[in-house]
């Protein structure tokens, strides 16, 4: 503990806490961006992620187990996103607004049902050590990587494979791409829509567990603090792309630590404006990126905000 | 849509008569219980975040028990206009007369307005600087001087250091933060003059991700005893217990979460402040309109020695803390110069905790290494 890291903190924090802050925005993103693969966007996983979180902490505090706990947080976020997915299916259901809606609900049962669960101490997630090798107790501490982040990690590559090259990735891409022409094929457009909204929402649950049960590892009503209408957006700016979206999360959360750590190095004039980072990055790289007239590249089709 | 529907004349006469009697109903079902005393509360964040509102919600539930009150609370009211609507539908639907809005920010201009509007009603504001002329006559505010129980904090993490550099982490750079981490910082060179504190403003009162961030990354600087002035400390404690550090509490006791590295606390003990205030409600006595407090008048409180502080360290502090008793004791005092070299106070002037000049505190002092 008694040796400073000086400078170098800032590159170890920055990649640490792309890592430890950025997770629960890569579950949230590819789980919105299975969804909006199907042409539906579902934009009730900021109530998802924080009723995750809630989840996750109850049953991890009444099991005993945590991994319980992300189970059942990823179970409740598949149940939000099946009702999500059967409402949108019927007549006259805008999916933006039910959206809204469902992130309403979701936080509201959440703060409701949460309320016993702010003050007792649940028991964590076990974070895998890569920094046995190192001295530092410095980069011990930030190879302390949790299991959760392979998962994420791997569900991203298996995602991404899928579309390219599974016929139920092609069949999800059909359908969202072109309702009309999946009809034709005789794909049920509605079913693929509301398993992949269930998936989706629990891939977003996931990510609540995480926020609550690793990192920051507490549960209080302010744990999500907007992270989960983040990822949404990241989706838009990841090009509904798997691996982008592991690109964008860890940049976000990498992002997010550079406000503390250059402080902790002396640079502190203006800190409102490193926080700002994550935003001015966005704004960035959607004004690099956008070409006028065209549509976003990869975008689906039969996104009610394309039509 | 084809056929839009528009209200018609009827349809509209017929429902402002239904709200008209279902309105009246309202009013007249609640007057049966207007002989209590309706006390309101009004908060930031949830009454059990370790922190600022467990602290005001704790000495809110001890008024519970007095004879003829009746509190209506609400917690997760934004420093927006949604806390006026609070306050307005404690007001008009609970009939509330004596309101404790309890978050900075609810001060100006959202108390003020609604004070205004509504002169019979006391309003009591947690932290604000109420000023005779300038401010509604129905309104007020009280605070304790918590910066002395962050001196003792300081004192005691001055005393446990080893790399001689402390963290904390604040939430925004306002007077009171600006007062706790410079009394901090002085408690901790009191003991060695080597001592620095290095600071991280997080931006706002509660966000979990970047607290653990901030905490982790002052870990990765060596540092080793860590405070903060946010709404809910748990995230930092917890997080400073993780990585190894020691911690003093503020706000509430968070000896629960850091069984190791818990040293001590500053903390709020407002039920006394409560309690008198309703007292004078119910007898009909004159409000302060600027009441203040320290540990010697019981508005706060430190929490218990850690097993990490050692013999000299309580001895220290608790000499320190019994001259506080007496009343009079200086923390901020000249000469004094603030984290870039300038002189602030000359020598021989002191500001007591009492003084009024410590509430409008816009420096950082020597040792500390942040700025505002």
């Amino acid at each position: 503990m008694s040796d400073a890291l000086g400078l170098w903190g800032v590159p170890l924090a920055v990649a640490s806490g792309a890592i430890r802050v950025g997770t629960p925005f890569l579950f949230v993103s590819i789980g919105e961006c299975l969804t909006e693969k199907s042409g539906r966007i579902n934009l009730g996983l900021e109530g998802t992620l924080v009723l995750g979180a809630a989840t996750g902490y109850a049953v991890s505090l009444h099991s005993g187990s945590p991994w319980i706990g992300v189970l059942a947080a990823g179970l409740v976020g598949a149940l939000f996103g099946a009702l999500h997915g059967y409402l949108c299916k019927l007549p006259r259901v805008n999916d933006i607004a039910l959206g809204i809606a469902m992130m309403l609900l979701g936080m509201g049962l959440a703060f409701f049902f949460g309320k016993p669960y702010i003050q007792p101490s649940a028991p964590m997630l076990p974070s895998i050590s890569l920094g046995f090798w190192s001295e530092s107790p410095q980069i011990r501490a930030a190879l302390e990587v949790n299991a959760l982040f392979f998962v994420g990690v791997a569900c991203a590559a298996a995602l991404w494979w899928a579309f390219a090259s599974t016929r139920a990735g092609l069949v999800v891409r059909i359908v969202g791409d072109s309702a009309d022409a999946a009809r034709a094929m005789g794909y049920p457009v509605d079913l693929v829509r509301f398993l992949a909204t269930a998936a989706g929402g629990f891939l977003a649950g996931l990510g609540g567990a995480y926020l609550s049960l690793y990192y920051p590892g507490s549960w209080n009503e302010r744990i999500s603090s907007g992270q989960g209408l983040m990822a949404v957006a990241l989706v838009i700016f990841a090009h509904w792309s798997p691996p982008r979206c592991l690109v964008a999360a860890l940049l976000f959360g990498g992002a997010g630590a550079l406000g503390p750590a250059l402080q902790a190095v002396g640079v502190s004039e203006g800190y409102y404006l490193f926080y700002a980072a994550p935003y001015v990055l966005t704004l960035l790289v959607m004004a690099v990126t956008v070409t006028p007239g065209r549509q976003l590249a990869g975008a689906p089709g039969e996104l009610s905000v394309q039509k | 849509m084809s056929s839009q529907w528009t209200p018609g004349r009827r349809a509209v006469v017929k429902g402002l008569g239904a709200a008209a009697l279902t309105a009246g109903i309202g009013v007249s079902a609640r007057r049966a219980h207007a002989a209590d005393l309706v006390v309101g509360f009004i908060y930031v964040g949830p009454k059990d975040d370790y922190g600022y509102n467990q602290a005001h919600a704790e000495g809110a539930a001890a008024c519970k028990s007095m004879a003829g009150v009746k509190l209506v609370e609400e917690e997760n009211v934004a420093e927006t206009l949604d806390v006026q609507k609070t306050m307005e539908s404690m007001i008009n639907l609970d009939k509330a007369t004596l309101l404790f809005p309890t978050s900075f920010g609810y001060f100006d201009p959202h108390m003020l307005k609604v004070a205004e509007k509504y002169p019979k009603i006391q309003f009591r504001h947690a932290g604000g600087l109420w000023n005779e002329g300038k401010h509604p006559k129905n309104t007020g505010s009280y605070f304790g001087y918590i910066g002395m129980g962050q001196y003792l904090n300081g004192i005691v993490a001055g005393h446990t250091t080893k790399s001689k550099k402390l963290g904390f982490v604040a939430a925004k750079p306002i007077p009171q933060v600006l007062l706790n981490i410079n009394s901090f910082t002085m408690g901790a060179r009191a003991v060695d003059p080597a001592i620095r504190t290095q600071v991280i403003f997080t931006g706002e009162w509660s966000l979990p991700v970047k607290e653990a961030e901030a905490t982790n990354t002052l870990a990765d600087q060596g540092i080793d005893v860590v405070t903060c002035h946010v709404d809910g400390p748990k995230v930092v404690v917890e997080t400073a217990e993780r990585r190894g550090m020691m911690t003093c509490g503020y706000h509430a006791n968070q000896a629960k979460l850091a069984p190791k590295g818990y040293l001590t606390g500053a903390e709020w003990n407002w039920a006394n402040v409560y309690k008198s205030f309703i007292e004078a409600a119910q007898k009909g006595a004159p409000f302060g309109n600027f009441v203040r407090g320290g540990l010697a008048e019981g508005f706060i409180k430190t929490s218990p020695y850690g097993p990490a502080v050692g013999e000299t360290a309580r001895k220290h502090a608790d000499s320190v803390k019994a001259e506080i008793m007496k009343g009079g004791y200086a923390v901020i005092k000249g000469p004094l110069k603030d984290n870039k070299g300038k002189d602030l106070i000359a020598a021989g002037t002191a500001y007591v905790e009492t003084a009024i000049e410590l509430e409008s505190m816009n420096y950082l002092v020597e040792g500390v290494i942040g700025s505002i």
